[in-house]
């Protein structure tokens, strides 16, 4: 059955339907205002600079600039003065190492460039994946405005040995007084601290380590130490998975750290063992638009949808109230028994009580997904703890507080509190990489370095242990944790030493520490066994009927793809990466569902420019009020819910540009990302939004996508003429219907010899989670251009993920018997749109073997390269913009400004520090230049120049891009189609793949595969 | 006693005064007649390559100044201590010892290679000293490069001469006529007859301006294609290097110092760390080293400052011979400025193409100031590409592609413009 489904990318094009043809005549237009410079008369008449005046200066300045310009600036070249052995200048070195930043963890090789790291990949060896933030955390290693530079006391720049001496008599002190002191670190999971804070307190017994995490997973530590006695979360295996139920854990997203790589391998239709996917949720989460089937719910109907799950499945009756989504929940738990132990549940919930019963279920199936064997230590915070702190604090019953990388000022719910109570304490010790709020707030700040400056180890699974190394030099006057707590502890071995002889005896055991250097990472195979408690699962569940009581509406606290904690809010390329969902950039706001928004008065509409709008809404959650949050409408919002971003609205210390958002931090009261009693009121207002949802029209060509599901995949011909899904595109020729590929305006050309360059594109298992984005901002030198220019559609971006909803009108015949056709159409979709289908789709430059760029460029700057690739030479073009008004996949991007070295766009370009980022294979373009997805030239060169000077064939698998190394889900693979051997070539020739458009007959060099969603249900 | 005293001193004069003139004439025999060259050659290779790192004839450096030893000491002791000086000192020799402590326990190598012959050659070398030079004996040729005069001034004074006469050619003429002789059209009044129709006639105004605009044309678009051309490019540097004496004079490799050029898209500029391989040993300059810039002539008094530059940069106490660890790097002018949106790799040439670094770079090893020889330009690249034939010999991965395109183009051999080497994204990405 051919797909009748239609493609919309906002809630404004189906209900204003003469909007995608103004805007698509707007795309380009950009007036000059002549009218507001000549049409004053007044103003001409009173200016003091007549035209003859203006010709003069104008003469002069181009004479004056004509002969400076005649003598090239003198440049020096500074060698060093010793040379380091391994480096050679202008070639790339790799490290492996890791991070573990509280937040993020995983293992990722660096590439540096005459010592400074320029580029973060996961380390694909040790199992690594990277989201967004991983590859950007390179950037904020050069945030030279937030980092901190040097030691200080009350402001006061002191030195280190000043700094030690002060706070070691200060402990001395408070030791003797027997005061206590709380050491209050986010998660480390290296086990070689946890030692030195161990060895800390044996010397000050005084002190207490308290984890916090700014997000907390506290309910599932807890849950899973009562069940299986320790302090961990239970890893996933999602490639196992047959049956997956969510309850509104967006897992591909940051929930437990992610586990994109798994569910991907368990979405490859072929031979049809694709798993099927059920999410219940509230905000339209990356988890949710992955989904095969997504149910809108509450997060109140959530819990009691899991319960009634649980005694779906076990015919118990456990305490519960029946949920609007109880048939969707019998069905779920039917798939659930048929999987067996290949389904799996999951929930978001911080409730201990919720995560126990998701883990029965998990127990009751033997899920062989769910392994509480080897668990996962990124997450150790204890709200109760934190929360005992900030009473004690107040109440003067702490003598000191030493804090490591965490913010509690800014990311605690009453962290004006806490600022406050850090005045009673007699010793106050920020130790932090960012100069931010609590750094501000207490009496020394020391400064930490960056993961890329450090040494140390982490464990993020049971015996999975990564090494970190620095790869850089330390930029600022700074130290380690570990170093400064070694010193405080008396010990005066240094931490590498320490570290190193940990690593012998705990961890080596004999093999070699270089190897393990080397590799980043080194495993332990140990089966581990793992005792299990038994839990009532009726109290649980009489405590989550006795605390569960929603009134108002339900607000989500989520973390958003590109600024999770917050912790990179300075970071310009993670504020420029749209959201994936609502594709906004630079801002947080208030999701809200179609049928609230109507009620409340919001609406979200679109100005000629392409650019959205928005009104205020203040939100008042027990008591606290915050004021300003714009609202965006979300299609697939759960009625009478709402959701806000955590992690914006820092300020202290950010550019200017990045103090953007409001801090939902403060609605998160004990640490619950659910918070029910929510009032809403329409403060009216006008917002601009960054959204780059419609500027990019379709003008209407809605065969972009194709998607099928499994069970057509499996049994219809893709080629059928009628109802195959992957049909060639056929057009009128000659009064003749013809295959368009046997048409062609251009000559065909011989692709066969030497390389060949294609990139496929699976829309599968594309998650859309950016880091792809990101990482081709690092490699090809993408400007940001900041919130401005994003707003009237002037992204630089060279790879997009276009997300298109999408809603299915039952069969063709339906369609027309409802008599439907355009607008009207388009009104029923709107229905549909309370829960619409979601599609990833990355785009960037298609590299057409016939590209119509190629064809109205009149200065030739845009060529066609044997190997495949669409060339775009900088230095040849003048800016006409034609290609990008011939382009069909509107993937060209102009250069309206200079973005390096010009103080209106304050971004990394624009400091010494932030331009060390640079990589220095590709060039910095400059304004008035068009420019777009070179398919990594520069890489590809590279790997050929590599096998030339050692006189060998390229292997297959040697070549890729930025955005195929940084995917963490393979979801894109780049190959030269012209290797028999190369996985590309058969993914080209695979029935899931199709060109986009091909009926234009640009025959792309990116191939996409056929989305196939399983809506195989019982 | 007295006499017996005077005659001593006579004696002694006299006895001094005959060695004198005997050491005189021998050295100068040694130095002009006597000197067995094959013996001196061999000693001299000898020295270079065992003893020159730590010993200098006329100069302490880590060991002694070795000008001369043969006579203070004896050839067998000498023979015991470079075959194994440690030896010599565990037999409890006193000189070995006393020597070994002057020098601060500083231990010399053995040498149990060498034959009695080596020794004995590297001793005579040591005696007899380094051969004259035929350079030093000739007069110095100093390259005087005289300035030629630039075309279009001769044509300026050309043209003040042709004025001058035109201009006394007519005071001559109002003189005459004052004097009152009759008043005859003379040569310019011809001139300006002639003037006059010039100007009066249309067609040959059209074609003076078509011919004005189009040498204008020529001659401003030819400018215009200079502009950032900086072909002969020689600024001064910081230090008066000459790769004419490093490159040509003592056949150092290229990339010997430029050693990234076959790994990396830059070739390097080397570190002062390279530079201290050579000069931590030579401090000095030879006797009749002279070097022509275009500012200035270096001789050694110069030459040897510059080389304290590097020790400065690199932070070598030359008399100590210690490093301070006070280092500052050595700021060279660039000479070669490709723009950023051209990129070139050293390695792809060197490496791959085995192109010699002369064919961009010129007759470097005769330069005493380098100067860009090439103009950089994108024609001069492309030209190149177009004739240059790759050289495919053992390098498996060209060995598909250039059957294929072989026979494609019909050719034996393609050239680097037919692998593609003409495509815009090759170099500008």
């Amino acid at each position: 059955m051919a797909s009748n489904k239609k493609y919309w990318k906002s809630v404004e094009e189906l209900t204003n339907n003469s909007l995608v043809e103004t805007i698509s005549k707007n795309e380009f237009v950009e007036e000059i205002p002549t009218d507001e410079f000549l049409g004053n008369k007044e103003a001409l008449e009173n200016s003091s600079t007549s035209r003859r005046d203006f010709l003069k200066y104008m003469g002069f300045t181009t004479a004056a600039a004509t002969l400076a310009a005649c003598e090239g600036p003198v440049k020096k070249s500074i060698p060093y003065v010793v040379k380091p052995n391994d480096l050679i200048v202008g070639v790339a070195d790799w490290y492996a190492t890791a991070i573990a930043d509280g937040y993020d963890f995983a293992n990722v090789l660096v590439k540096t460039r005459e010592g400074r790291p320029i580029l973060v990949m996961p380390n694909k060896e040790a199992g690594g994946t990277t989201n967004a933030r991983v590859q950007a955390s390179v950037l904020s290693l050069y945030d030279e405005k937030l980092r901190l530079k040097e030691p200080r006391k009350g402001g006061d720049v002191i030195s280190w040995n000043e700094a030690h001496k002060q706070i070691g008599t200060e402990l001395e002190r408070l030791k003797n007084e027997e005061k206590p002191v709380v050491l209050l670190t986010g998660t480390l999971a290296s086990p070689s601290t946890e030692k030195i804070i161990a060895e800390f307190i044996e010397k000050y017994p005084n002190v207490k380590h308290v984890t916090y995490d700014a997000i907390s997973e506290d309910g599932a530590l807890t849950a899973f130490e009562a069940m299986y006695g320790k302090r961990a979360l239970p890893n996933y295996h999602l490639d196992k998975a047959k049956t997956i139920v969510s309850f509104g854990a967006d897992f591909l997203g940051d929930w437990h750290g992610g586990f994109e790589k798994g569910y991907a391998a368990s979405r490859k239709p072929e031979g049809g063992k694709m798993s099927y996917h059920v999410q219940f949720e509230a905000n339209m989460s990356l988890t949710g638009a992955n989904a095969d089937k997504r149910v809108v719910t509450k997060p109140s109907d959530q819990v009691f949808a899991l319960i009634n799950l649980y005694n779906a499945i076990t015919g118990d009756s456990l305490p519960s109230k029946s949920t609007p989504v109880d048939d969707q929940v019998k069905k779920a738990a039917k798939e659930l028994l048929k999987s067996g132990s290949k389904g799996v549940v999951v929930t978001s919930s911080n409730d201990e009580n919720v995560q126990v019963i998701a883990y029965a279920i998990n127990e009751i199936l033997q899920s062989e997904v769910f392994d509480a064997a080897n668990p996962l230590y990124i997450r150790k915070g204890k709200d109760v703890e934190v929360a005992k702190l900030v009473a004690d604090m107040k109440a003067g019953r702490v003598g000191g507080l030493i804090t490591y990388n965490v913010n509690p000022v800014y990311s605690l719910a009453l962290g004006s509190d806490f600022a406050e109570a850090l005045n009673k304490l007699s010793l106050s010790v920020a130790m932090s990489v960012q100069d931010d709020a609590t750094a501000a707030a207490t009496q020394f700040t020391l400064p930490m370095s960056h993961f890329l400056e450090s040494w140390g180890d982490v464990m993020v699974r049971e015996r999975n242990y990564g090494l970190v190394q620095p790869t850089i030099n330390k930029l600022f006057n700074t130290a380690q944790l570990q170093e400064v707590l070694l010193k405080w502890s008396g010990n005066t071995t240094s931490y590498y030493d320490y570290l190193k002889t940990y690593w012998s005896d705990e961890v080596l055991k004999g093999q070699s520490w270089n190897q393990a250097l080397h590799d980043g990472f080194h495993k332990i195979e140990v089966e581990s066994e793992v005792s299990k408690s038994e839990i009532d699962l009726t109290t649980a569940a009489a405590a989550i009927v006795a605390t569960t009581k929603p009134s108002g509406f339900e607000l989500t606290l989520y973390s958003s793809t590109a600024l999770g904690d917050g912790k990179q809010a300075n970071n310009p390329w993670l504020q420029e990466l749209p959201d994936p969902i609502t594709r906004a950039s630079w801002d947080n706001y208030l999701t809200m569902s179609i049928a609230d928004a109507k009620e409340l008065g919001f609406s979200n509409p679109v100005k000629d420019n392409g650019a959205i709008n928005g009104q205020y809404a203040t939100v008042t959650v027990n008591g606290v009020t915050l004021e300003k949050i714009p609202v965006m409408v979300q299609p697939g919002q759960a009625k009478g819910s709402v959701g806000l971003a955590l992690g914006y609205g820092r300020a202290t210390n950010l550019k200017e540009e990045m103090q953007i958002g409001v801090n939902a931090y403060a609605l998160y009261k004990n640490a619950n990302p659910v918070q029910y009693n929510v009032k809403i009121e329409n403060a009216g207002g006008k917002h601009e939004f960054a959204c780059i949802q419609v500027q990019k029209t379709i003008a209407g060509r809605h065969d972009i996508l194709k998607e099928t599901t499994l069970k057509e995949y499996l049994t219809v011909d893709p080629k059928d003429h009628h109802h195959g899904w992957n049909k060639p595109a056929y057009v009128s020729y000659d009064h003749k219907e013809v295959e368009a590929k046997t048409i062609d305006l251009w000559d065909e050309h011989n692709r066969e010899i030497g390389h060949h360059f294609n990139l496929s594109i699976d829309l599968n298992t594309c998650t859309g989670c950016g880091a792809c984005v990101v990482a081709c901002h690092a490699e090809n030198n993408v400007p940001v251009v900041g919130k401005r220019e994003m707003r009237v559609g002037r992204d630089m971006h060279w790879l997009r993920i276009d997300r298109y909803y999408s809603s299915e009108v039952e069969t063709r015949e339906e369609a027309k018997e409802m008599g439907l056709s355009g607008g009207d159409l388009f009104k029923v979709l709107e229905t549909e749109a309370e829960n619409p289908e979601v599609t990833f789709q990355p785009m960037m430059c298609q590299h057409c073997n016939h590209a119509p760029c190629e064809t109205v460029c009149p200065v030739a700057a845009t060529t066609h390269g044997r190997q495949g690739q669409n060339q775009m030479t900088y230095n040849r073009c003048v800016g006409t913009r034609y290609c990008a008004n011939n382009c069909p996949y509107r993937v060209r991007r102009f250069n309206w400004f200079n973005y390096a070295d010009n103080n209106e766009f304050d971004f990394n370009m624009n400091n010494e520090y932030g331009k060390m980022v640079l990589n220095p294979d590709v060039v910095v373009r400059s304004r008035g230049v068009m420019e777009k997805c070179s398919m990594c030239i520069q890489m590809t060169q590279a790997t050929i120049l590599k096998a030339k000077k050692e006189g060998r064939k390229i292997e297959a698998g040697e070549f890729s891009t930025a955005c195929s190394d940084a995917c963490a889900t393979g979801a894109l693979v780049f190959g030269d189609v012209n290797n028999k051997e190369e996985e590309i070539v058969k993914l080209k020739e695979d029935k899931r793949a199709y060109h986009v458009l091909d009926y234009i007959g640009t025959k792309p060099n990116v191939v996409y595969q056929v989305k196939v969603r399983n809506t195989n249900e019982a | 006693m007295k006499s017996v005293y005077l005659h001593n001193r006579i004696s002694k004069l006299l006895l001094k005064s005959v060695t004198f003139v005997l050491l005189f004439l021998m050295s100068f025999s040694v130095y002009s007649q006597d000197v067995d060259e094959a013996k001196q050659g061999e000693g001299k290779k000898l020295f270079k390559s065992l003893c020159a790192s730590c010993h200098k004839l006329d100069k302490k450096l880590v060991g002694p100044a070795l000008a001369g030893v043969e006579e203070r000491r004896e050839n067998d002791w000498l023979k015991k201590w470079i075959r194994n000086n440690a030896e010599l000192r565990a037999s409890g020799d006193r000189d070995a010892v006393a020597i070994y402590d002057e020098y601060n326990g500083a231990n010399m190598n053995a040498f149990p290679q060498l034959t009695d012959q080596d020794i004995d050659n590297i001793l005579y070398y040591t005696t007899v000293g380094d051969p004259r030079s035929k350079a030093s004996e000739s007069t110095e040729v100093v390259a005087t490069t005289q300035k030629e005069a630039p075309g279009w001034l001769i044509y300026i004074l050309a043209a003040i001469i042709v004025t001058a006469f035109l201009i006394i050619a007519s005071l001559l003429k109002t003189i005459s006529e004052l004097k009152g002789a009759p008043k005859t059209p003379g040569l310019l009044g011809n001139l300006h007859e002639l003037w006059i129709g010039v100007k009066q006639n249309t067609f040959l105004h059209v074609v003076g301006t078509i011919f004005f605009l189009l040498v204008a044309a020529y001659i401003g678009f030819g400018s215009l294609f200079s502009v950032g051309v900086d072909q002969g490019y020689q600024p001064i540097q910081p230090i008066a290097f000459s790769h004419k004496i490093h490159a040509g004079d003592n056949q150092i490799d290229c990339q010997y110092c430029h050693s990234s050029a076959k790994h990396s898209k830059h070739s390097g500029i080397p570190s002062v760390n390279v530079c201290m391989n050579c000069h931590k040993n030579i401090s000095e300059v030879a006797e009749n080293t002279v070097l022509v810039t275009e500012e200035k002539t270096y001789r050694k008094a110069d030459l040897d400052k510059e080389i304290q530059k590097i020790y400065k940069a690199a932070g070598w106490n030359s008399e100590t011979l210690e490093y301070t660890g006070e280092t500052e790097p050595i700021k060279w002018i660039r000479i070669h400025n490709l723009p950023d949106f051209a990129y070139f790799n050293h390695s792809q040439h060197v490496t791959v193409a085995g192109v010699a670094c002369q064919k961009c770079h010129g007759p470097v090893e005769t330069m005493e100031e380098l100067y860009q020889f090439s103009p950089l330009t994108m024609g001069w690249c492309i030209d190149c590409h177009r004739e240059t034939k790759v050289d495919l010999k053992g390098n498996e991965y060209y060995q598909k592609i250039h059957e294929q395109l072989a026979k494609k183009y019909g050719v034996e051999q393609v050239t680097a413009a037919q692998l593609g080497g003409l495509e815009c994204g090759k170099c500008h990405y």
